[in-house]
C-alpha cells in the first residue's frame, strides 16, 4: 500500500515502557495519555493512577486534562471510529443531512457506541478536507463527497469486511 | 524514460489515490516497464483528484479523475505505445483544460507540493532544498536574517498578520540560557487546510524554514505542535525529521556549523483554543490549554517561562524562498502593507475547490470566478466567509475588494488562515452566524466569564431565531453581547467570536428580520421557517420520495400523487433532494 498502510496497535507493554520512560520529562503528560489511549483505545481509570504515581501530578489534575481535550475518552471505543465533519464547508455543503442519515443507518447518536461494538460515531470540528466536503473519516480514512447512498454503502462495506473476519 | 507521479494528500487519498497508486505499480511490473512511479503532495486541484502525472523526456501530461478503471488504457496507451490520451489530460504541452485556475496563481509556499516525492529528501534537495539554511549559517550573520524578513514584509500567516522579522527580533533580543521555537500547525479553523497540504506535501520546507529561525533566535529545541486529526500530516513530518537527522541537519553541528537543534512533534489533543500562542504553550506543557495574560509576551517568558517564538506552518515555509531568492523579490508581490502571496483554501458552493496560492492584493471576484470557476450549479453568489470562527462574511457587492491584512478587517472580517469558503443563495446567514457561535461556544476554555456565559447566551438568541422565535430587539441584544465580548475576553477567540453574528448583521441584517417578524428564512434553509410539499403536476408518483422518507410522512402509491403530511414532516429535506423531477417543493 502506498500510504494507507493499518496502524498497528501498540501493546499494553508498549505504553507501560513509554510511561517508565517519559515519567520525569516536562510536559510529558499529554503524550502518555495518548500513548494509553493508544493501547487501551480509551483511558482507564486505573492508568490515570498509575501516571499519577509515576510521573507525580494529582489525578485530579490529570482528569482536568483529560476531559478539556475533545480527544480523550473515559470509555472504550467501537471497532470502527467515524468521526463526522462538522467544518464549515461540510456545514453548507449538507453536513447535517448526512449526518442524520448516519444516525439513522447506525441507529446510534453522537458520542454512541452501536450495541454490536462495530461502530462509534463522533464528530469533529474539522477534518481538514474541505474540498471534499461533506466528508467523514472512518478510522484514519477520510471518505468525501458524501450523499445519503454513498454513506449507506460505506458503512455496508464496513460491516461486510467484519462479517468476513468473523467468517475466516 | 518515463516517471509517474500520483497525488497522494489526504484529498488524493480519499477519491481514491492509493487504489490507484496500487493498480499503476502492479500494472508497470506486470508489463516490465522500466516506470520510476512516486507519490507526490496535493497539486492543488483537489477538485479533479486523483491526478496522475506523466513524465516523458521532461514532458508532463497530468490526467484528472484518473480511477483504478482508467488505469489499463492509460498503461497501455501512454505508458506503452506513447500515445497519451487526449480527452482524459487536462494540462500537457498542448493542453492546458485548467488555465484559469493555475495561471493565475503565484506558488511560493506550495512551490514542491504536488511536484516532489514529499517522503524523499532527496527530491527535495533536487528543488534547492536546505539550500537556504546552509547560506544562513555560513555567510549571514543573525541580524542581518532579521533585517532581510523583515524587509520582505513577511506577516505571520496564521491570521493576527504580525510582521515577521520583527517577531524574531524580540526573540533575538532576549538573552536567555534557553529559547524555544514553536511552529503553530494546529490548523483549527474549520474551513482551512492549507498547512496540512504544506506539510503532507512539503513537509521539509517547514522544517528548513524553522532551522533558519532557531539559529536565528539562538535556540535549540523546537516543538512542532500538530492536530491530530492530521494523521498522514504527522506521518510526513515524522518520517521528514528522522532523514534530517540521519543526514546530520538535525542535531549537533548542524552543516559543519555550531548550531544544535532538535525538533519535536507534539501532537495536539483536540481543542481549537490551543491555536492561540500561550494557550498552546500551556498545552506543550501538559497542561490543560488555556490562554493567560499578555504581557509578559511569548518572546519575553513563553514555554516553561523561557523566551519562546512562535510562527505559523506557512510562515514557515515562505522562509526558505525568500533567502534563496531575495527580500526584494518577495516584496514585488502584493499590496503596499501586505507582501508576497497568500494560500487560500477554496471551499464552499465553489466549482474549484481546492488550494491556490495568489498575489496579496488579487480581488475577491478574481479569486471566486477567475480561479475558483464561479458558483456551483447555476446559483448566485452571496458571500465569503473569511477566517474562520474568527473571521466574518463580505458580501458579493464587495466582490472588488482587493485582499490584504487592512482591507480585510476593514469589512469586520479578517484574513485568518486563509479559509475561504464561499456561499451561495442558499446558504442562511443567521444559520451560518448560528453554527460558528455553537463553535466557539464549545470551544471556549471558559476562563473569562464573558467567552464563557456571554457566548451561550448569544448561541441560544441566535438559536431562537433560526426556530422562528426571534423577537423585536434581539439583534440588539446580539450586538450589545458581542460588543462585552470582544471587550472582556484575554485571547483571540473570546474577542474574534462575535466577528461572524456582526458580520452577518452588518451586511444581512434584512435576513435576521425575516427570520423575527416574517417567521421566514429566505434562504430556506432554516427547517422549522420551511415547509416541503409536492407539486401535483410534477409528481409522477415512483415512489423514490415516499421510501427515502424516515418519518413516514409521505403517503401515495405506484403513479398517483403523493402527499406529505406536515404533521409528521422532520423536514429533513432527503425527499427534495431525492425527487429528479423537482416535484418536491421547499417554501
Amino acid at each position: 500500500m502506498a500510504t494507507s498502510e493499518v496502524q498497528e496497535k501498540p501493546s499494553i507493554l508498549d505504553f507501560k515502557i513509554e510511561l517508565i520512560n517519559k515519567r520525569h520529562q516536562s510536559g510529558s503528560l499529554i503524550p502518555l495519555l495518548q500513548a494509553a489511549q493508544n493501547s487501551y483505545g480509551y483511558i482507564p481509570e486505573k492508568v490515570i493512577h498509575y501516571i499519577s504515581v509515576l510521573v507525580g501530578i494529582p489525578a485530579a489534575d490529570i482528569y482536568g486534562v483529560i476531559t478539556f481535550y475533545s480527544q480523550f475518552r473515559l470509555k472504550p471505543l467501537g471497532k470502527n471510529l467515524i468521526r463526522i465533519c462538522e467544518g464549515t464547508a461540510c456545514h453548507v455543503n449538507g453536513a447535517k443531512s448526512i449526518l442524520s442519515a448516519l444516525q439513522d443507518e447506525l441507529g446510534v447518536s453522537v458520542g454512541e457506541t452501536t450495541e454490536d461494538g462495530l461502530f462509534s460515531l463522533v464528530s469533529v470540528a474539522c477534518l481538514g478536507c474541505c474540498s471534499l466536503a461533506p466528508v467523514i473519516m472512518v478510522n484514519s480514512l477520510a471518505h468525501g463527497n458524501l450523499t445519503s447512498d454513498k454513506l449507506k454503502k460505506i458503512v455496508k462495506k464496513y460491516k461486510a469486511e467484519e462479517k468476513y473476519r468473523e467468517a475466516s | 524514460m518515463k516517471k509517474i507521479k500520483v497525488g497522494l494528500g489526504t484529498c488524493g487519498i480519499s477519491a481514491g489515490g492509493d487504489l490507484v497508486y496500487n493498480k499503476l505499480k502492479e500494472e508497470i511490473d506486470s508489463n516490465n516497464l522500466n516506470i520510476e512511479i512516486q507519490e507526490t503532495g496535493c497539486m492543488g486541484m483537489c477538485y479533479e483528484e486523483v491526478l496522475v502525472e506523466v513524465i516523458d523526456n521532461g514532458e508532463s501530461s497530468l490526467y484528472s479523475n484518473v480511477t483504478v478503471d482508467k488505469i489499463g488504457r492509460i498503461v497501455n496507451e501512454h505508458l506503452v505505445n506513447d500515445n497519451p490520451i487526449k480527452e482524459w489530460i487536462i494540462k500537457s504541452k498542448e493542453i492546458s483544460k485548467e488555465d484559469e485556475f493555475l495561471k493565475n496563481q503565484k506558488r511560493i509556499v506550495l512551490r514542491n507540493c504536488g511536484v516532489i516525492d514529499p517522503t524523499s529528501i532527496e527530491d527535495y534537495m533536487l528543488y534547492d532544498g536546505y539550500k537556504a539554511v546552509q547560506t544562513v549559517l555560513k555567510n549571514i550573520p543573525c541580524e542581518d536574517v532579521i533585517e532581510i524578513i523583515t524587509k520582505s514584509g513577511l506577516r505571520g500567516r496564521g491570521g493576527a498578520g504580525f510582521l515577521t522579522g520583527q517577531k524574531w527580533k524580540f526573540a533575538y533580543q532576549e538573552k536567555s540560557d534557553k529559547k524555544y521555537l514553536i511552529c503553530n500547525a494546529d490548523e483549527g479553523d474549520p474551513g482551512a487546510f492549507m498547512d496540512r497540504s504544506v506539510l503532507e506535501g512539503d513537509p521539509h520546507s517547514v522544517l528548513e524554514g524553522m532551522m533558519i529561525a532557531a539559529y536565528v533566535i539562538g535556540c535549540n529545541e523546537a516543538f512542532i505542535y500538530c492536530r491530530a486529526e492530521y494523521p498522514l500530516a504527522i506521518k510526513r513530518l515524522r518520517n521528514a525529521i528522522k532523514q534530517c537527522e540521519s543526514k546530520g541537519f538535525l542535531g549537533k553541528n548542524i552543516f559543519g556549523s555550531d548550531f544544535n537543534l532538535n525538533i519535536k512533534i507534539k501532537e495536539g489533543a483536540g481543542a481549537f483554543v490551543c491555536g492561540e500562542e500561550t494557550a498552546m504553550m500551556s498545552s506543550i506543557e501538559g497542561k490543560r490549554g488555556m490562554p493567560r495574560l499578555r504581557p509578559p509576551f511569548p518572546a519575553q517568558k513563553g514555554l516553561w517561562g523561557k523566551p519562546t517564538n512562535i510562527n505559523n506552518v506557512e510562515t514557515f515555509a515562505n522562509v526558505p524562498w525568500i533567502i534563496n531568492n531575495g527580500w526584494q523579490e518577495y516584496a514585488s508581490l502584493g499590496t503596499e502593507k501586505s507582501k508576497g502571496t497568500k494560500v487560500f483554501a477554496l471551499a464552499g458552493k465553489i466549482k474549484r475547490t481546492g488550494l491556490a496560492e495568489v498575489p496579496m492584493g488579487m480581488t475577491i471576484n478574481e479569486i471566486v470566478f477567475e480561479l475558483g470557476g464561479g458558483i456551483k450549479n447555476g446559483k448566485k453568489f452571496k458571500a465569503v466567509q473569511m477566517g474562520g470562527p474568527s473571521g466574518g462574511c463580505i458580501p458579493a457587492n464587495m466582490g472588488d475588494l482587493k485582499i490584504d491584512y487592512d482591507e480585510i478587517v476593514s469589512t469586520g472580517a479578517i484574513m485568518g488562515s486563509g479559509g475561504l469558503i464561499v456561499l451561495d443563495e442558499t446558504t442562511c446567514m443567521v444559520d451560518l452566524a448560528r453554527y460558528f457561535l455553537n463553535f466557539t461556544q464549545n470551544e471556549s476554555c471558559g476562563k473569562c466569564t464573558y467567552c464563557r456565559i456571554g457566548t451561550k447566551r448569544m448561541l441560544e438568541t441566535l438559536e431562537r431565531i433560526t426556530e422562528g422565535k426571534g423577537k423585536d430587539g434581539d439583534i440588539e441584544m446580539l450586538q450589545d453581547l458581542a460588543y462585552k465580548i470582544q471587550n472582556s475576553s484575554l485571547c483571540g477567540l473570546g474577542q474574534t467570536a462575535p466577528n461572524p453574528v456582526l458580520t452577518t448583521i452588518k451586511y444581512f441584517r434584512e435576513e435576521y428580520e425575516a427570520h423575527i417578524h416574517n417567521k421566514k428564512c429566505p434562504a430556506h434553509n432554516c427547517a422549522a421557517l420551511i415547509t416541503y410539499t409536492i407539486d401535483s403536476e410534477k409528481c409522477k408518483g415512483c415512489l423514490l420520495c415516499l421510501k427515502i422518507c424516515s418519518s413516514n410522512a409521505i403517503t401515495g402509491s405506484k403513479k398517483t400523487v403523493h402527499i406529505i403530511n406536515q404533521e409528521l414532516c422532520s423536514k429533513c429535506g432527503r425527499c427534495f433532494d431525492v425527487c429528479n423531477l423537482d416535484a418536491v417543493i421547499k417554501n
